[in-house]
């Protein structure tokens, strides 16, 4: 038996009830279109989230305060103000932690600002000069803030671009006075927007000298009464650097106080970040996938409804057939061929599909959350192979049953 | 050529088991042209699904060719049904949508011949079809599809040809037409011919006739002068 053959007699049976194969391709179709949008749209998100991790800076470790704990209960990460500017100043020691380039603490708190008539509620975060260069930020104009600023709590912000935005639309802000919680402050400089939105990156935020953050807008206090920070940020030399760095940060901190059991602050390095971001967002892919699978998996039923009755239909011709010398398999082959070309024409065109629906779908804004989408190969390759599968998984059966046809019965059937 | 040796076929329709055939033992010559005759529910057709492979007997021998068939698995019986034998049927049994040399040519596409269009246009030639062998089957009268239901018989040039019924759906011309193109095979061409039917006249133009009642051998008798019966 030729195989070109019992392509052609496949092919052939197709054309026959056209209208009901071409239903049947659509029901692979919207499976895979499903399957290869919606994956995208998963591996879309999870590039945007890494994307801001890495704009946050390279070579990254945090060092965050540990929970509170109050008669046995644990508060939640952070919540404890543990660390201080000395801690900051003790970690960059060069000798007591030599992997390690730059530190810069910083002190978070939330104020209503205001210029003129606009006004919003934003971050005020305090920072030190290295901030700058530790966490990637560059100006778009005006200056950082200096070291002397700091030593002298000077009433300064820098603005992040989207703050100078809302209060002083398209002006120039430098020079300007921008009112926080009451207090007047004198605009040095604006940042150039990073572009990310949502997690680790924003440009929503205003910059203000740690000292003057601590002094006005912060309560936070150590348990001695010192002024805490809300966390370090630590860069390294490189991540091949990002072990020892924390085994040289945690041994600093645990001396400074003076710590035997439980470490009363948390190191994560921004590989850590990005490594659980992952594995959550994997999660959310993954959801994404299986929830499109199930149409994917109708589709299947689809092909092997159509298949059953294009069999029973045919009885008569597999008998001929049959009567006239083609083995079990010649007939399998014929019918596997039939459901295995729904499914691909199915496949093929449901990539085209999805790859529209994907690229359309690209740059949408839902509630201030833009769509991303991320075409990869390997979704293309697991569409391409879960539809050859399936019809070759749900032919199987109809096709199994053609072969196993009787001849004489066969040629009987009415 | 044909040898049977005491076969039986027992169905099974549910609680009952029907015997279809009680012991038939015959033996067949090659060239030879004989005519099955018997009442409607006598085995004929049991009897003709077992010669041509389609069906294996529930106890006895069938020998075609010298080799024992009862035997064989599946795909053998495929494979001699599509070398030996050559199947006409009274509904024709030509598929409907490939053309009627697309319908001679299968057993050649099963087989893995080669030049199979060519050889499946030479046996329309030889039934006399070969200006319609691009015509649909059901574009084709009946009298024609039955002898493009013959030349797909007979293209893989087989040791046999069974015929059951093949002018029960028939006017008397196309019958006349049809039996007349089977002789012909048998005489020119050495081809064993077997015919299932019940009507007399077709009987008649065989060379010998056995007749079936109840699953069993009633009469095994030669015809004596073959050639006056169709003129």
């Amino acid at each position: 038996m030729k195989a070109g053959y019992t392509i052609r007699m496949g092919f052939a049976g197709l054309g026959v009830n056209k209208m009901r194969s071409s239903l049947t391709v659509l029901g692979v179709v919207i499976g895979v279109a499903a399957v290869i949008s919606l994956m995208s749209v998963g591996r879309g998100s999870q590039a945007v989230i890494t994307n801001n991790i890495e704009a946050m800076g390279t070579n990254l470790i945090f060092v965050y305060p540990g929970a509170t704990s109050q008669g046995g209960i644990r508060g939640a990460l952070g919540s404890a103000s543990t660390l201080t500017l000395e801690d900051a100043e003790a970690i960059s020691d060069s000798t007591l932690a030599p992997a390690v380039v730059a530190v810069a603490p910083q002190v978070n708190s939330f104020a209503q600002v205001v210029a003129g008539r606009q006004n919003t509620r934003t971050q005020v975060i305090g920072v030190t000069p290295e901030y700058q260069s530790v966490r990637n930020y560059q100006l778009e104009q005006g200056n950082f803030i200096s070291a002397s600023q700091v030593k002298s709590r000077a009433k300064v912000v820098v603005l992040g671009s989207s703050v100078s935005e809302t209060l002083f639309g398209l002006r120039s802000p430098i020079g300007e006075s921008v009112k926080v919680n009451g207090i007047q402050y004198e605009v040095i400089g604006v940042l150039k927007s990073k572009g990310g939105t949502g997690f680790g990156v924003s440009d929503d935020i205003i910059l203000a000298p740690i000292t003057t953050v601590q002094e006005r807008l912060s309560m936070q206090r150590t348990v001695s009464g010192g002024r805490s920070v809300s966390s370090i940020n630590i860069q390294v030399k490189s991540s091949a650097d990002i072990d020892a760095a924390t085994q040289q940060i945690s041994a600093i901190l645990r001396k400074r106080h003076n710590i035997v059991a439980q470490d009363d602050f948390t190191i994560t390095s921004q590989q850590d970040m990005i490594q659980t971001l992952k594995e959550s967002t994997g999660v959310f892919v993954l959801l994404l996938g299986a929830i499109a699978g199930i149409s994917l998996l109708v589709g299947g039923i689809g092909i092997m409804n159509i298949m059953l009755v294009s069999v029973t239909e045919r009885t008569r011709e597999i008998g001929i057939r049959k009567s006239v010398g083609a083995r079990r398999q010649d007939i399998l082959l014929q019918f596997l061929v039939e459901s295995a070309t729904l499914s691909l024409l199915g496949g093929g065109i449901g990539i085209l599909v999805g790859w529209g629906i994907s690229r359309l779908i690209s740059g949408i804004n839902i509630s201030s959350t833009t769509i991303n989408t991320v075409m990869s190969a390997d979704i293309l390759i697991l569409a391409v192979s879960v539809s050859a599968a399936i019809g070759i998984v749900f032919g199987l059966y109809p096709a199994y049953r053609a072969a196993r046809l009787n001849p004489i019965d066969a040629l009987r059937y009415e | 050529m044909i040898e049977l040796d005491s076969v039986t076929k027992t169905y099974q329709m549910g609680e009952v088991a029907v015997q279809a055939l009680r012991g038939v033992s015959c033996h067949i010559e090659k060239g030879e042209m004989v005519a099955i005759m018997g009442p409607s529910g006598c085995g004929k057709s049991t009897l003709m699904h077992i010669m041509g492979c389609l069906d294996t007997p529930t106890s006895g021998k069938y020998f075609l060719d010298g080799d024992e068939v009862s035997k064989l698995s599946d795909s053998q019986l495929a494979r001699v049904r599509n070398k030996k034998i050559g199947f006409v049927f009274q509904t024709f049994n030509l598929i409907p949508r490939i053309s009627a040399l697309a319908n001679v040519e299968l057993p050649l596409l099963y087989g893995n011949v080669s030049n199979g269009r060519q050889r499946a246009r030479e046996a329309l030639e030889r039934v006399g079809m070969g200006h319609r062998a691009a015509h649909m089957p059901n574009q084709l009268s009946g009298g024609e599809q039955q002898r493009v239901a013959i030349a797909r018989a007979l293209v893989n040039n087989p040791s046999i040809i069974l015929a059951d019924e093949p002018t029960g759906n028939l006017d008397s011309r196309a019958s006349l037409e049809i039996i007349t193109i089977l002789e012909r095979l048998n005489r020119e061409d050495g081809i064993t011919i077997v015919v299932v039917t019940h009507e007399a006249e077709i009987a008649a133009r065989a060379k010998r006739i056995i007749s079936l009642r109840d699953g069993q051998i009633i009469d095994d008798r030669l015809v004596p002068s073959q050639q006056e019966a169709g003129t």
